[in-house]
């Protein structure tokens, strides 16, 4: 049950991946693109993550993909239906993609994974928590101050008559 | 489900179709759809080696910083487009390829 729940999910996030790149309107685009990440969520929590996964879900689909459909209807006339697009190049970007998914394939495949399993965690929010205010503090202060001084530049960036 | 490839064969599709996207779009904003699921690989690769790696909750915390990058990117990136939008009234890549308006 678990495996199939498990394929169900990857074969989702999949499609959906592959109609975020390759869908004419781009608005579909974007509506795809948040289902790809909630089945990227859904491998999180398979793989033990939970914490990660909700903090997907908060800040990709809440955060970015809505920032992202916010794009997409200013930078387009909503009045005009026509919103599509149409892509260039396909054939060398495919041949280039594909190339590169085979090479990747072929080295994980060939490659022995060192089997250091790790124990199933039974909570994961206050490991992580320690974690960032110890071990990773340093990292954890300087990325507040990243997120802070590109949501400023941001701001400012996108002013009325800058 | 119990095996680390499964992630990580999932992991290089997605890389791989990100990577198409940023190739083959022409709009600035699909391109940035793409960075997107590119990121969204490294993060499966990160939380997949934190599970079966041993890499414990190390891979959990990279995967946290990875999507606050990628929260700042969004941000920055989408006020770009914008701005370009207001500029050249097209968000097409290949318009805006000169340096000065």
């Amino acid at each position: 049950m678990a495996d199939l729940i498990f394929w169900f999910i990857a074969a989702f996030t999949i499609l959906s991946a592959a109609l975020v790149v390759l869908n004419n309107q781009l608005l579909y685009s974007a509506i795809a693109l948040l289902f790809t990440l909630f089945g990227v969520a859904g491998l999180y929590i398979f793989l033990w993550a939970d914490f990660v996964a909700g903090i997907q879900l908060l800040v990709y689909i809440g955060g970015i993909n809505v920032l992202i459909i916010f794009g997409i209807m200013l930078t387009n006339k909503i009045s005009s239906v026509r919103l599509s697009q149409t892509n260039v190049q396909q054939g060398v970007g495919g041949v280039v993609s594909i190339w590169f998914c085979l090479i990747l394939f072929l080295t994980i495949s060939k490659t022995s994974w060192f089997g250091e399993y790790s124990l199933e965690p039974t909570e994961t929010v206050a490991a992580v928590g320690t974690l960032l205010l110890t071990k990773y503090l340093l990292p954890f202060e300087a990325i507040s101050l990243l997120l802070l001084g590109a949501l400023i530049g941001a701001a400012f960036l996108s002013r009325e008559g800058n | 489900m119990d095996n680390l490839n499964n992630y990580l064969f999932i992991a290089a599709i997605l890389f791989s179709l990100g990577m198409f996207g940023v190739i083959t779009r022409r709009n600035g904003i699909a391109v940035l759809m793409g960075v997107e699921l590119i990121l969204n690989a490294a993060n499966i690769n990160f939380v997949a080696f934190s599970r079966f790696g041993g890499m414990n909750f190390d891979g959990h915390i990279f995967a946290l910083f990875v999507i606050v990058l990628a929260a700042a990117e969004a941000a920055v990136a989408l006020a770009i487009v914008i701005n370009i939008y207001n500029n050249l009234h097209s968000i097409n890549v290949d318009d805006a390829s000169s340096m000065s308006e």
